[in-house]
């Protein structure tokens, strides 16, 4: 690891002998980003976990309660809902993303002209704010004033406007659908990096042995394309398991409490019914979901790089 | 880096002369019927937003606006303080953002970089692994750190915390910049007599610009587009950022909502992130793909 790497480096570099007045500088370089971190990272994430074994409202006295919100969360109803929602809407939103990511990948890779004004404009909604897009979809979406609906119908497609975001059969996929939209565009630019980065002999060499463009695509830039799928995988699952813009703006939680995620369910308990160390202990929770999910999707596409 | 595509940075499909041909019809028709679904929602929003407050708010919705009418934007100034305080308050915190990430970045991507103490490897290990944190999972205890400091509610309070999250991606890419910059340089100002601080304002401040700019540009999207932070922790509808000042003018007055205004208010708050994007789009892509291919 580059973190091994570093400490032989650096002793290596003591031994050699750096002056010191060169070392109390460099410290005094890096003082101010590690206090910032220290105060507003470390110290929370320490506080997070304190507080987790706490009954801590927000006003008033709170007090240790060792594990109970532990075992609280384990008999909360909601939680599961919201964990398997989160779930669900991870699973069934990563294949969309990727595949159409893959796909636009493919094109804006072509040594073609203007590939580059396309390239722009995918990714464009990238840089727009999720807050702001889903607010924005709120609207298109809209059974009265919105265009979809005015589209779809005009087009005959459907007999009535839908009520996307208000029905639960229709608002995973009208949530899916606008992010989708958001972030498309930057998994496109990671998989076309990938795909650059792959030496052009490898597709000559392929093209003389007689294989199509298939076949190169299959045999030659999947399994060398794996590093880049293993990091695109894990920042769009991780963005997916941390939606709260998207659920709090477009649908409230609703119908019926069938949309909360788990950032949203912590912060309702944190924020809406001011169970702070209840919340804290969701936090936790998160955190170490996250985790073992990142650590199992580096194993995953890790272990079969033998190509 | 560049995004540029050299010739067989993909297997190329072409064959014969003819099928080369319609293949790039194919293509370009593929790739503009996408290109338009993509600026659909954003062109939309703006041609809407220029409409008579009357037709933007119309069942079924209009297509083009009868006349050009900037009444959705004066309806969006009489929500709260008006909207030159909400722009105020996103600006102000996106200035101090970027201003504190640059600064502290590069100063930390320095000392990283040029220097050798104590605990440096794992200081940097520290700064990054924050990375692999969500600040989600920390917002109940800041929330509290920044009351307790009487901080809630400030610009300053909510741009300390975008500080923090956008320092390990600022320092990562700064300490990159430092590390390609040759040491020659330095040595050669070092015999001039330069000390380190003067050596990194006047020599290699101007070498790692593009770094700084795109550290700059990322600090700026991310403290703007900010969405449950500021949510937390800025309760006052006066001290409400744009994303907030949003979703109070969806909830509406007197329970109809004002489409038109909230139109408005999209525009107003989505054509800076894409005029930086546009402008600096070079630096804000090697950021993207510096993280990817070193990360």
């Amino acid at each position: 690891m580059s973190t091994v790497n570093l400490q032989i480096s650096e002793r290596r570099a003591q031994r050699a002998g750096g002056s010191i007045g060169r070392r109390s500088a460099g410290l005094f370089f890096v003082l101010p980003a590690v206090s910032f971190t220290v105060v507003f990272f470390i110290l929370p994430l320490i506080f997070t976990v304190y507080m987790s074994l706490h009954d801590w409202p927000l006003l008033g006295d709170h007090k240790f309660i060792g594990l109970d919100n532990y075992s609280a969360l384990l008999s909360d109803r909601q939680f599961w809902n919201s964990l398997w929602f989160t779930t669900r809407y991870t699973l069934l939103i990563t294949p969309v993303i990727f595949i159409l990511a893959f796909v636009l990948a493919l094109l804006v890779s072509l040594p073609l002209p203007g590939v580059g004004i396309y390239r722009t404009v995918y990714f464009l909604p990238v840089v727009i704010g999720l807050g702001s897009s889903s607010l924005l979809w709120v609207w298109l979406l809209h059974d009265r004033v919105g265009v979809i609906n005015a589209i779809l119908t005009g087009l005959g497609v459907m007999d009535r406007p839908i009520i996307w975001l208000a029905d639960s059969s229709y608002a995973m996929t009208a949530i899916i659908m606008s992010v989708v939209w958001k972030t498309v565009g930057f998994t496109m630019i990671l998989l076309m990096t990938g795909m650059q980065a792959i030496p052009a002999e490898l597709y000559e060499a392929a093209k003389v042995d007689g294989a199509n463009y298939w076949a190169r695509l299959r045999y030659i830039m999947m399994p060398l394309l794996r590093r880049t799928f293993a990091l695109a995988l894990i920042l769009s699952v991780i963005g997916s398991y941390l939606g709260f813009d998207q659920f709090f703006i477009m649908t409230a939680g609703g119908p019926q409490n069938s949309t909360i995620s788990v950032v949203y369910w912590i912060y309702k308990n944190s924020f809406t019914n001011f169970k702070l160390g209840y919340g804290a202990s969701l936090s936790i929770v998160l955190l170490v979901i996250l985790v073992i999910l990142s650590v199992i999707q580096l194993r995953l596409l890790r272990d079969e790089t033998s190509y | 880096m560049t995004t540029s595509v050299s010739a067989a940075s993909a297997p190329s499909t072409a064959h014969s002369r003819g099928e080369n041909r319609l293949g790039r019809i194919a293509f370009y028709i593929v790739c503009t019927a996408l290109a338009a679904l993509f600026l659909f929602p954003i062109v939309w929003t703006a041609i809407s937003s220029v409409k008579p407050p009357p037709e933007a708010s119309a069942v079924p919705p209009t297509f083009l606006p009868s006349r050009l009418d900037l009444g959705n934007f004066v309806k969006l100034n009489e929500y709260g303080r008006g909207v030159w305080n909400y722009v105020g308050n996103s600006a102000g915190t996106a200035v101090m953002t970027v201003i504190g990430a640059t600064l502290l970045s590069t100063l930390a991507g320095y000392g990283f970089s040029r220097f050798q103490f104590r605990g440096k490897g794992l200081l940097f290990v520290m700064i990054l692994m924050t990375l692999m944190i969500p600040f989600q999972s920390i917002l109940i205890p800041l929330f509290l750190i920044l009351t307790g400091l009487k901080l809630q509610n400030t610009l300053f309070g909510l741009a300390l915390v975008y500080i923090t999250f956008q320092l390990p991606f600022g320092v990562f890419i700064m300490r990159n910049s430092f590390d390609a910059v040759p040491r020659e340089i330095e040595e050669a100002a070092l015999l001039d007599g330069c000390s380190s601080l003067s050596m990194l304002y006047r020599v290699m401040l101007n070498i790692v610009r593009p770094g700084i700019i795109t550290v700059g540009i990322y600090a700026f999207l991310n403290s703007w587009n900010e969405f449950l932070a500021a949510l937390i922790f800025m309760t006052k509808e006066t001290s409400f950022t744009l994303p907030i000042l949003l979703t109070s003018v969806r909830s509406g007055y007197y329970g109809s909502i004002d489409w038109g205004a909230l139109q408005a208010g999209l525009i107003v708050t989505i054509a800076p992130c894409i005029l930086i994007f546009l402008l600096l789009q070079r630096y804000y892509i090697s950021g993207l793909t510096g993280g990817a291919t070193k990360g």
